[in-house]
């Protein structure tokens, strides 16, 4: 008998136009002292059941059919009781722990405030309890720390202590929704780790949703492959990853980017029937292309950058330095990395380069001239025309009021204003040819587009004015694994036809080593190592690489 | 032309598809005001067409109608539904001249405001610096001066430098001018903060890389992304304007009593409240509260569906 059984649960949102189906028919079933990983992609409808456990389901949505048993209590007939039942014998970690803790009281009371809800105990003995489970997750000096306000933890330590208040009232189920989605790597692991050993010590039933295969193939029992809100596979997790049943499982396994080998294309199992698309883009006929040579297309010489966080004072004690002494190198029709976690300066080194930031000392060289001393606006339009940059979030780098047409079309009048009609009109749809995208997208508007798709827009924007370096800063984070199969693949094939220079930015490691030939790793701004991709992976030099090649999830571990 | 006319369908289906004619269609509040609105509109511009009287035209006017008090009273006539004021004008033709009067000069005023206070706005949070210090500051100061006060100052100097006869024609752009100098803080500021948030979005980087100036960054990128929340304040400070102009108007500082406005109405009207003839200063006044009002409700739907934030 297991502990938590979902049977033929179904969950429709009845929309203006429609009605959406967030679940379709679903069984799953979670053992004490077991983790099952929910999996799918954004909208596939893993949040839902974990909403439907809880019995908090947004309107206009409903449980439409299907029982969830938890234990002897039937939740969704017994509404009066899950009020009990939510944060005593459920446990909740959301996604952000910048917003799971309120910031106006201190971690003490919210714990204290959460287990006197739930059990009817002192104050003394809520602290005593609440100093205990701090321990227990781990956050040193507990005893002192009680009395601090969320904002003086760090983020791991915040997520911590969202654990513990999920773990307060000594829950049976624990639901972890995307618990490490915003941490970074070395923050991830421990994170997990922790789950897991709670998980053991005291046989909790676990469901954590998460999108990232190599979590679930490092921390999962069992595993649930969700799609546009139906089962597609449910099973032990080392059987679902190695020997997928069914075609999607098969193609979300094999669109995660090996960690521990370098492949020339991802294989996009959905897309196999179609024909092969011809090889030869039309916009090459427009395309002076740049023969390789050994020179250095950019150089980045002891290039700083420090934001002074005061108004009103010059002084520089209160800067904060992002960018600290960072020399490379990127060689023409080459793709270079960097590879850094969130504040490493990875951005702010992008936007130096395509001239958005000044540098606070220090020069980029394009082509052998310094383009960051550049004055004249037309000298820099110039430069302007050879470095495009694509960027991490498609849904704010696309002006939602244009048309895609506009937008593609913006680039070309402005470096060539004599262009005419008929031939503006061509090199747009053999524009959008080459992102794979079809001609009756350039009348449509950017929200009429999937994630994906507008990340296709931006490409063929910036493919638009033929440039010589392309900046692509975290181009798929926002994206699901699927789609970030296809749009790399994309870029490899443009880099190879177009002879392209590609900086790729990114803090995801093993999408990096399909995609460069050397890298940098960045740590507070500072370059730690440069060296080729293949190199760096089997033997780092540097501690703090090592520590990151070590820790980020493997979805290979599951061969183990 | 059959091009046209399909531009023209679909653009008809994109509207009735949209989530705001939807939302249009479930607020009575939004129906109900909306339709007082065009009616009132629609009678202020074509008064000609709704209205036989002309009370400008002094030879229609008779001495013998006047202080007929409105039709459903006793001493009421047919012909005069809202009654006559001391000179014999039929009131609802009067009121009617006179909103349109009221209704231009607020929307000019508005209009005014909006773009003094959008391109200062946008250029503010657009360059920063200085220049967003200098005129946020001058925006603080403004709004430290009651907007009624301020109007009285501009009216008191152009008298100062205007004739006489020179005013009376000058008046209304004197009091556009006037309302709107009082009214452009509040668009300077929406739309600073509109723009410190799209500026900061990707797409605006991207033309920045791309080459695009920053005019045409400011103008064809940004500006229609933080027309929404100007849209709502200048929704609501067309009533305020309407209101600020009857105010001036009832204080004599406004049009001057030859081409009265709604204000200049309740004013005259006012010298005849405690003599019994009510209905004078009475509907006027009635009929700005309506107009206010129905303005001030489609305001407030309009904030609820265009800010994402507020929904529900």
């Amino acid at each position: 008998m297991s502990f938590l059984k979902i049977s033929n649960l179904s969950v429709d949102y009845k929309m203006r136009k429609e009605t959406v189906y967030a679940a379709k028919n679903i069984n799953i079933e979670v053992n004490r002292g077991e983790i099952l990983g929910l999996v799918g992609e954004s909208g596939s409808g893993k949040s839902t059941i974990a909403n439907a456990v809880i019995n908090l389901i947004d309107e206009p949505g409903k449980i439409s059919t299907g029982t969830i048993k938890l234990g002897d209590l039937d939740i969704n007939k017994d509404t009066s009781k899950i009020l009990n039942y939510r944060g005593k014998k459920i446990g909740l970690i959301f996604q952000d722990p910048q917003t799971s803790l309120n910031p106006i009281l201190t971690i003490g009371e919210q714990l204290i405030e959460t287990i006197q809800t739930h059990i009817n105990i002192s104050k003394e003995e809520a602290k005593k309890r609440s100093i205990d489970l701090l321990k227990e997750v781990g956050i040193k000096d507990a005893e002192n720390r009680f009395d601090n306000y969320p904002h003086q933890f760090s983020g791991g330590m915040r997520q911590r202590v969202v654990i513990s208040l999920a773990l307060c009232c000594e829950p049976e189920l624990l639901i972890a929704d995307e618990p490490t989605t915003a941490l970074d790597v070395s923050i991830q692991s421990q994170i997990l780790d922790l789950i897991k050993k709670l998980t053991r010590e005291r046989n909790l039933a676990v469901i954590l949703i998460t999108h990232d295969m190599g979590v679930i193939a490092e921390t999962t029992n069992r595993v649930a492959v969700m799609k546009n809100g139906n089962l597609v596979e449910v099973g032990p997790t080392k059987e679902v990853l190695t020997k997928p049943k069914e075609i999607y499982t098969k193609s979300l396994v094999s669109s995660v980017p090996p960690t521990d080998k370098k492949i020339t294309r991802f294989i996009i199992i959905e897309k196999e029937n179609k024909t092969e698309k011809e090889t030869n883009l039309k916009i090459l006929n427009r395309w002076t292309k740049k023969r390789l040579t050994e020179q250095d297309l950019v150089q980045v010489k002891n290039l700083s950058k420090s934001f002074d966080d005061n108004f009103f004072t010059e002084n520089s004690k209160n800067s904060v330095i992002a960018v600290n002494d960072v020399s490379f190198d990127i060689k023409e029709g080459e793709s270079f990395g960097l590879v850094g976690e969130s504040g490493s300066g990875k951005s702010t080194i992008a936007k130096m380069i395509v001239n958005l930031y000044k540098p606070s000392s220090g020069d980029v060289f394009f082509d052998n001239v310094c383009i960051t001393k550049i004055k004249r606006n037309s000298e820099m339009m110039n430069f302007r025309k050879q470095i495009q940059m694509i960027f991490q979030d498609p849904y704010s780098s696309l002006n939602g009021r244009l048309k895609v047409k506009d937008i593609v079309s913006e680039p070309i009048k402005l470096h060539n204003p004599s262009i005419s009609r008929i031939d503006l009109d061509n090199y747009i749809s053999d524009l959008l040819e080459s992102v794979e995208l079809t001609q009756s997208s350039s009348e449509r508007y950017p929200h009429e587009f999937s994630g994906g798709q507008r990340q296709r827009i931006s490409i063929a924007r910036a493919l638009a004015t033929q440039p010589r370096l392309l900046i692509c800063d975290e181009p798929t984070s926002a994206l699901d694994v699927s789609i970030q199969a296809q749009i790399l693949n994309l870029l490899k094939d443009l880099q190879e036809q177009l002879n392209l220079t590609i900086l790729f930015i990114s803090h995801d490691l093993p999408v990096v080593r399909q995609m460069c030939d050397r890298i940098g790793v960045l740590k507070d701004g500072k370059l730690c190592e440069i060296s080729n991709t293949e190199e760096l992976f089997h033997k780092p030099q540097n501690e703090y690489t090592k520590e990151l090649l070590h820790l980020m999830p493997k979805i290979e571990s599951i061969y183990n | 032309m059959l091009q046209v006319g399909n531009n023209l369908t679909s653009t008809w289906a994109r509207i009735k598809d949209s989530d705001i004619y939807h939302s249009f269609i479930k607020s009575p509040t939004a129906i109900i005001s909306s339709s007082i609105l065009i009616i009132i509109f629609f009678c202020s511009f074509f008064v000609e067409l709704v209205t036989p009287y002309n009370p400008f035209d002094p030879s229609s006017l008779s001495l013998m109608d006047a202080f007929t008090p409105p039709s459903w009273t006793e001493d009421g006539l047919a012909k005069f539904i809202l009654g006559t004021d001391g000179q014999g004008r039929d009131m609802l033709a009067t009121i009617l001249y006179g909103s349109r009067i009221s209704l231009i000069v607020g929307f000019a005023a508005i209009l005014f405001s909006l773009i003094l206070g959008v391109s200062l706005g946008l250029t503010a949070g657009y360059f920063g610096g200085k220049y967003e210090m200098i005129v946020m500051r001058l925006t603080d100061v403004q709004l430290t001066v009651p907007s009624i006060l301020m109007a009285l100052l501009v009216d008191g100097i152009a008298r100062g430098i205007i004739s006489r006869e020179m005013h009376d024609e000058m008046a209304i752009y004197v009091l556009i001018f006037a309302i709107g100098i009082s009214e452009w803080p509040q668009f300077a500021r929406v739309s600073r903060a509109a723009t410190l948030v799209e500026k900061n979005k990707d797409y605006v980087s991207a033309s920045t890389i791309i080459g695009v100036s920053n005019l045409i960054i400011m103008f064809k990128h940004i500006l229609p992304n933080i027309l929404r929340p100007v849209l709502v304040i200048g929704t609501i400070g067309l009533a305020l304007a309407i209101i600020a102009e009857a105010t001036l108007s009832f204080l004599g500082v406004g049009v001057p009593p030859t081409t009265p406005s709604l204000g200049t109405l309740i004013r005259l009207g006012n010298d005849f409240l405690f003599s019994g003839e009510w209905w004078i200063t009475f509907f006027p006044a009635i009929f700005l509260v309506i107009l206010a009002f129905s303005i001030n409700l489609l305001g407030d739907w309009m904030r609820d569906t265009l800010n994402p934030r507020l929904k529900k």
